[in-house]
């Protein structure tokens, strides 16, 4: 149960951080110089936007459930089920930044997610 | 040059600085964690004590670290390609976690679970090979 409601928080809100900060970044404009000044300002630049603190907190709850998990569980076995969040930001992408998600992709995930419930089966 | 052809060559190797230092973070926070025990509470008392372990460990630091490098290269390639297509093609990471789990942390990873993570690959493989961005450009916010 804990195990579950930890990954639910890696996936679920994991998922939904990464998406706000596609979001913001889609905001700040497509990236052309690769200079460090340049960098920095762009880093400075998409801490102005909301999205980017909703994705950051969201983030860090995922980054938080992460470490707990990783204190009782092997690396190889959290990492590739966490990979769950294709699906989730599949599914995410396509509803709330109006991707759209070829066939191909979507046969993709599915084989991911298989590949993540045989990785399950090895839990021990 | 097609703009497809200048999306990849920019793509590419911010997608290979992914795949090793993602891992790589994670690997660092797996041995900080394993070092200072299982977190078994939800509570606020007990957590403490673990919260002060975990932000004095050096190798929390490290793959903290790790996983910021990893972090800015990834919202680098948020700003061009879409998330659907950069999510599957930088988490060939599965492959590099499975390896750098085995000859760092020394994990026994049984061949089910080579064939799970190899699966994944197989997947994400797949996902990867469709155009880097396949939305209309947003108007500026």
């Amino acid at each position: 149960m804990r195990e579950a409601v930890l990954f639910f928080f890696i996936v679920v809100a994991g998922t939904a951080g990464e998406l706000s900060v596609s979001r913001a970044m889609k905001g700040v404009g497509e990236v052309h110089d690769f200079r460090p000044k340049s960098i920095l300002r762009f880093v400075l630049q998409s801490f102005r936007l909301p999205w980017m603190w909703v994705g950051i907190a969201l983030m860090s709850l995922a980054f938080f459930s992460l470490l707990a998990i990783l204190s009782f569980r092997q690396v190889s076995f959290v990492v590739p089920v966490s990979a769950l969040s294709y699906a989730a930001g599949a599914f995410g992408a396509k509803l709330f930044l109006g991707e759209r998600i070829s066939r191909n992709r979507w046969i993709g995930i599915a084989i991911v997610c298989l590949g993540v419930t045989i990785v399950w089966w090895t839990r021990g | 040059m097609t703009r497809i052809r200048r999306l990849q060559l920019k793509t590419i190797p911010l997608i290979l600085i992914s795949i090793i230092l993602g891992p790589l973070g994670n690997v660092f926070l797996g041995k900080g964690m394993k070092s200072i025990g299982s977190v078994t509470s939800a509570r606020i008392i007990d957590l403490l004590p673990i919260a002060s372990r975990v932000l004095t460990s050096g190798y929390i630091w490290l793959g903290i670290v790790c996983l910021l490098g990893f972090f800015v290269a990834h919202m680098l390639l948020l700003t061009w390609a879409d998330y659907s297509y950069v999510q599957p093609a930088t988490s060939l990471s599965y492959l590099s976690i499975a390896i750098l789990s085995y000859l760092v942390l020394g994990e026994m990873i049984s061949p089910l679970r080579w064939l799970g993570v190899t699966v994944i690959c197989v997947g994400v493989l797949l996902v990867g090979r469709t155009s880097p961005s396949t939305s209309e450009a947003p108007e500026h916010a």
